[in-house]
């Protein structure tokens, strides 16, 4: 009860700062729209490529942009944590009886709304351009990126009370995602990929997502590769929120 | 109120003090001595490596939980978000110790008509003068009627008008029965506002008492004075007279403990005469909270403290 109560108030007041800055939902959907305008066309050619799953170009590049934008929009939320280390908010936050679990989980809950919100409009700005996908599937998929958001904040969150200062922070997050969104077959499938790369993709716990994506984007929402992704998100999520939560309880700002 | 024994190797090393309910307590000491070091541990935000101490009636160790309830605390940085408005932050912070939205709000009002912050308390922190942020800070620290409030250098960076707002605060305070326990590395901080002091340097405690305790033992008076050229040359000659109790070099003059100041500086001004050395300043004064330091760590607070 006062772990929901907490999470709630510490939700508010992050999702009132955020909604204060509306700029920062259309700078987070500027990306992955230009991925879709100046990108996507070139897939158009290489579709019919052998190992190019069916279903046409776009409903197997959108469901990758779109966890690509579940990873890199939660990436840097840890910037402004960092800022509000300096300025003594966390410390403050940290001397009241709150919830340890709730200072993490009212941010991460708020990146994660804002992650569901960009993905909609994405998946809006999408259908002009070809992509078809029942309404059950967009909330199947939208719950699969809120999990990845969740999961990168949390860990994103855990990483900059560590490094406690912004370049190191960077250092870390960018060349932590990177080779995880390269991976995971976001840009380009990985039936592409010769059988090396596979391999050492099926160790990335993102690629399973991104299949699972796929597989709601063609219309297969009973196949396997769902349930699989979305399960594999929710216990990273967890876990995440934990090593994050844990991460709150110690900080020393 | 509290007591705590502290060995902690760097930071903080044997820091074993007691503070008394309804007191104003002031760790003083350079920056770095491990003032704000303890402060964080005691307010639950460090884990201390080792020793025990009793917060508010609690265990350090075991109770931070209710430790929590019963402080409150004001960071050196502050702690309002320059994008939120004064209000909303002391609202959101009451909410944090369980008050319904109805009994925060009501105290938010009370707490700004008491700091004065109403013609800023619905604008964004970042518009605030220094004064007015630092009076949030402390509203913030205070929303639950905490017993004992930790301020880490709460006058630090501020100008003698909003330094002369916060101490009157802190005196309020004291005047509800809340003990304070703030750090400060000024001398007249410490002097004017503390019913007791310790004094810090290097994680250890120095001295404690009152001020007037601490003064008290630099017995006599002392006599700071500069020749015209070496002032070792005066220290050579003037440190072995009967008179002084202590002599040494500070900042480019000579620095004389004695007994009593108006019959030292008649035979001070005849011992360099026939020594040939031409006085240039002479001074006597009362000890103050500086030469405490100064005779407990050989160096002045001052210059640490620059």
């Amino acid at each position: 009860m006062k772990l929901l109560r907490d999470t709630w108030l510490v939700f508010g007041r992050y999702f009132g700062l955020f909604i204060r800055n509306p700029a920062w939902v259309a700078l987070g959907v500027l990306q992955p729209l230009l991925y879709l305008v100046l990108f996507a066309p070139l897939l158009k050619s290489i579709a019919s490529a052998p190992g190019f799953p069916s279903g046409g170009a776009y409903n197997v590049f959108v469901p990758g942009l779109l966890v690509q934008l579940g990873m890199f929009g939660a990436a840097g939320v840890g910037f402004s944590l960092v800022s509000e280390l300096r300025m003594g908010v966390i410390e403050r936050l940290r001397v009241t009886p709150v919830s340890r679990v709730s200072l993490l989980l009212g941010r991460a809950l708020r990146d994660m709304v804002s992650i569901v919100v960009q993905s909609l409009i994405l998946i809006l700005l999408s259908l002009p351009f070809g992509l078809s996908i029942h309404p059950f599937g967009v909330v199947v998929v939208l719950a699969l990126i809120a999990l990845i958001g969740l999961l990168t904040a949390s860990i994103a969150y855990a990483v900059a009370l560590w490094a406690r200062n912004e370049n190191t922070y960077a250092s870390i997050i960018f060349t932590a995602t990177l080779p995880i969104l390269l991976l995971s077959g976001v840009l380009l499938p990985l039936g592409l990929a010769p059988q090396w790369l596979r391999n050492i993709a099926a160790l990335n716990p993102l690629s399973y997502a991104v299949d699972a994506a796929r597989a709601v984007f063609n219309d297969h929402l009973s196949d396997p590769s769902v349930t699989k992704g979305v399960a594999i998100m929710l216990v990273l999520s967890i876990v995440a929120i934990v090593i994050g939560a844990r991460s709150f309880g110690r900080a020393v700002a | 109120m509290f007591k705590t024994r502290k060995r902690v190797v760097e930071a903080v090393a044997g820091v074993d003090l007691s503070v008394r309910r309804g007191e104003i307590f002031g760790f003083l000491g350079p920056n770095g001595a491990g003032k704000t070091t303890t402060l964080r541990m005691l307010a639950t935000l460090l884990p201390p490596s080792g020793g025990a101490a009793s917060v508010a009636g609690c265990d350090l160790q075991t109770q931070a939980g209710r430790i929590r309830e019963r402080i409150g605390y004001v960071g050196q940085a502050g702690g309002s978000d320059p994008e939120i408005t004064g209000r909303r932050e002391l609202v959101f912070q009451a909410r944090l110790y369980g008050m319904s939205l109805g009994a925060a709000q009501k105290r938010a009002a009370e707490l700004i008509t008491m700091l004065e912050l109403e013609i800023c308390a619905d604008r964004a922190a970042k518009t605030y003068s220094g004064g007015q942020k630092r009076r949030l800070d402390i509203g913030l620290g205070l929303v639950h009627d905490p017993q004992l409030l930790f301020l880490d250098e709460p006058t630090t960076g501020l100008d003698p008008q909003s330094r002369a707002r916060v101490w009157d605060e802190v005196r309020r305070m004291h005047d509800r029965g809340t003990t304070v326990f703030l750090t400060t590395h000024y001398l007249d901080e410490a002097d004017a506002l503390c019913d007791r002091i310790a004094i810090i340097d290097y994680g250890k405690i120095v001295a404690e008492g009152t001020p007037e305790e601490l003064k008290r033992a630099v017995a006599g008076d002392v006599v700071t004075l500069t020749v015209a050229g070496d002032q070792q040359r005066a220290l050579d000659v003037i440190k072995d007279e009967p008179f002084v109790r202590e002599a040494k070099l500070d900042e480019g003059s000579v620095l004389l403990y004695v007994d009593r100041g108006e019959v030292a500086m008649p035979a001070i001004l005849r011992l360099l005469d026939t020594k040939g050395l031409t006085l240039q300043t002479i001074g006597l004064h009362r000890p103050s909270l500086d030469d405490v330091f100064l005779r407990q760590t050989g160096r002045s607070l001052r210059e640490t403290a620059a």
